[in-house]
């Protein structure tokens, strides 16, 4: 029984490392199909834009397209980033205060990605019960803030990357 | 499956061919000789008008893919060139476009015939459970078709059902990311969702003939759900089942004709002749019909990840119908409670169908949510007690018995019709 044993143990050893290395082949073969799916090159190339904020009158939003993706950029009122401000925190489902999702000193201008945060439509701007964003496919309600208010929506307008290049320009991405 | 006469070649060619490649014996037990219950309805004769309407898909996808552009720029237009341009391009394109509709049309009639009749039961859990795989498949064919044409619907379409990924916790985005190929539906995603489209239906052929295996080895279920016990209870597939799978196939090609020819856009919606705009949602986006009462459910829910998990578990609980059902009696003419049960069930989904249409407000999401509850509560509650609560009404001793005695003092001429198996 002994020596059956081991012959077993090394022929088991054999099994298990040829399995093995069978895996990780058939793995390291699989990934180039997976990857391949991802973003390419070129789409990764694309992805920051400059914006002119000279020609946006007060009061007005205007849509840029970022990533193949609208990005909204509010010319907030005074009566807009107050009521913005005004909303307890306590009130919101994604909390998160007007002051982080704007930058110091530029409190007028907001520049969120124009994407329901529920699946992915364009919601419209001036609309809904909040002052801000409606969005018409299952009826989320964003704020002056681009914050979820009432609806499927489970976050709030997401605020790309961006910086201000001068006071009357910003680079997005 | 014995029964009928066997496949002996008289030609020396083919008899020598045979030797070698049984393939044609292979199909003359299969739908020659093949005994099929003598007792069917037309209900049965929707298997095969699903397999014809494979076959016009796949005619039908494959002329069309000579003249559509798969790019983003030239989708929209390359459709409307097929339209205007390409000879009989429009009847091409028609038949395609509404085939799917009659395709879906077909398989649901398909699946409510074997939750009424228990077709799903022992031993036949591997038929059903491959007809789910089917039908998942269709909806993910059709899904990638219809965005095909770079409308408006087929953009949205697209960005909501590919989003749906998100709402996996963690790696929802970088799915939903790697779906896309780009951080927005765009040219990648229509490139990836075209090469799909042509592939998935050869992947549904080659499971629908796992499905015709699995049928051929457990054999037919029938309208008295109780089992074949003799060559009485069976008639030959040639003439008697190609004959009235024949005559339901015209009938059903009548309707799809009419829709073809009369009502080529009726299914359709008119936001898909706009070229798609990744700016602008359209004010109201429904998905095709065939999707609605799953869209429905999926709205029902007040919260994204539950949204979605509702809607798959919707499909998912279909696996499980033949061991949720505890009933051994397998038709509804035999089960009294189960068959009004049924009803109930088809007009649940009729229902919730009416109401995806809708927009989610007010009343419609409170009914959403009623229907949505009692679809679930059918399969999960329901099912497995009425098992233990009915009485089932008697089964007939066997199939011929319970056509003779439903057809007894009928004229002979009928009696003669139905006993073709003196003739074998
Ligand atoms: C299971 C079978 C199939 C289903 C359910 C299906 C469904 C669909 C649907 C719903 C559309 C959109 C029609 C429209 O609104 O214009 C479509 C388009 C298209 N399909 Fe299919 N299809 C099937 C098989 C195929 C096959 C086998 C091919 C090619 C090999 C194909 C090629 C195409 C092409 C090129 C289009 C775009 C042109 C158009 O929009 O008419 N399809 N398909
Ligand atoms: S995508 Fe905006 S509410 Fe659903």
């Amino acid at each position: 029984m002994a020596t059956a044993t081991a012959g077993t143990t090394r022929r088991d050893f054999l099994y298990i490392a040829t399995a093995a290395v069978g895996a990780v082949g058939t793995a390291a073969a699989v990934w180039p199909l997976i990857h391949q799916m991802n973003p390419d090159a070129s789409v990764l190339a694309l992805a920051s834009t400059e914006v002119d904020l000279t020609p946006i009158a007060e009061g007005q939003i205007v849509t840029v397209k970022w990533r193949g993706k609208p990005v909204f950029i509010s010319h907030r009122t005074k009566k807009e980033i107050e009521e913005a401000r005004a909303t307890p925190l306590a009130q919101l489902p994604d909390p998160q205060p007007d002051q982080e999702r704007v930058k110091e000193g530029h409190d007028q201008w907001l520049v969120v990605v124009g994407v329901c945060t529920h699946l992915g439509c364009v919601p419209l701007g001036h609309q809904g019960d909040y002052d801000g964003w409606f969005c018409p496919c299952h009826g989320s309600h964003y704020d002056t803030s681009g914050r979820i208010r009432q609806g499927p929506a489970p976050a709030n307008l997401e605020v790309p990357t961006y910086e201000f290049v001068s006071d009357t320009s910003i680079r997005i991405g | 499956m014995s029964g009928h006469e066997t496949f002996q070649p008289q030609n020396k060619a083919l008899a020598w061919f045979e030797r070698r490649l049984p393939v044609f014996g292979l199909l003359h037990s299969s739908f020659v000789a093949y005994p099929t219950p003598r007792n069917l309805n037309y209900w049965w004769t929707f298997g095969g008008i699903l397999s014809v309407m494979l076959v016009v898909q796949l005619v039908t996808g494959i002329v069309l893919v000579m003249h559509f552009v798969p790019t983003s720029a030239g989708a929209f237009d390359s459709v409307e060139h097929i339209m205007r341009n390409v000879n009989y391009g429009w009847l091409l394109r028609y038949i395609h476009a509404n085939g799917a509709s009659m395709f879906f049309l077909a398989v649901y009639i398909h699946i409510f015939r074997g939750l009424y009749y228990g077709s799903y039961k022992d031993p036949r859990e591997v038929l059903w459970i491959l007809g789910v795989i089917l039908f998942l498949l269709m909806m993910a064919t059709a899904f990638m078709g219809y965005v095909l044409p770079w409308g408006q619907m087929s953009f949205w379409a697209a960005t909501v059902i590919t989003n749906l990924f998100s709402a996996i916790p963690l790696v929802g985005d970088a799915i939903v990311t790697w779906l896309w190929g780009g951080y927005s539906v765009d040219e990648p995603t229509l490139k990836r969702f075209f090469s799909l489209h042509y592939l998935l239906p050869f992947v549904i052929f080659g499971v629908v003939l796992l499905h015709v295996w699995a049928l051929h080895v457990v054999g037919q279920n029938n309208p008295d759900g109780i089992d074949v016990k003799s060559n009485k209870d069976t008639v030959p597939f040639t003439p008697h089942a190609t004959v009235k799978d024949s005559f339901g196939l015209i009938c059903f090609f009548i309707l799809f004709a009419w829709f073809v020819f009369y009502i080529p856009n009726y299914l359709g919606h008119p936001d898909n002749y706009i070229p798609a705009n990744p700016l602008q949602t359209p004010p109201h986006i429904v998905p095709e019909w065939y999707f609605l009462p799953f869209y429905a459910i999926l709205r029902a829910i007040p919260s994204k990840l539950g949204g979605v998990v509702a809607m798959f578990a919707s499909i998912a609980v279909l696996v499980f119908v033949p061991w949720l059902d505890t009933s051994k009696v397998r038709s509804a003419r035999y089960r009294p409670l189960y068959r009004q049960f049924f009803w109930i069930l088809l007009i649940v989904c009729i229902g919730l169908g009416y109401l995806g249409a809708k927009p989610p407000e007010g009343g419609y999401v409170i009914a959403a949510r009623l229907l949505t509850a009692y679809y679930f509560i059918h399969f999960l509650v329901i099912l497995p007690l009425l098992g233990y609560i009915e009485t089932p009404k008697p089964l007939p001793a066997s199939i011929s018995e319970s056509v003779l005695k439903k057809h007894a003092g009928a004229p002979a001429a009928a009696g003669a019709v139905r006993s073709p198996e003196r003739n074998g």
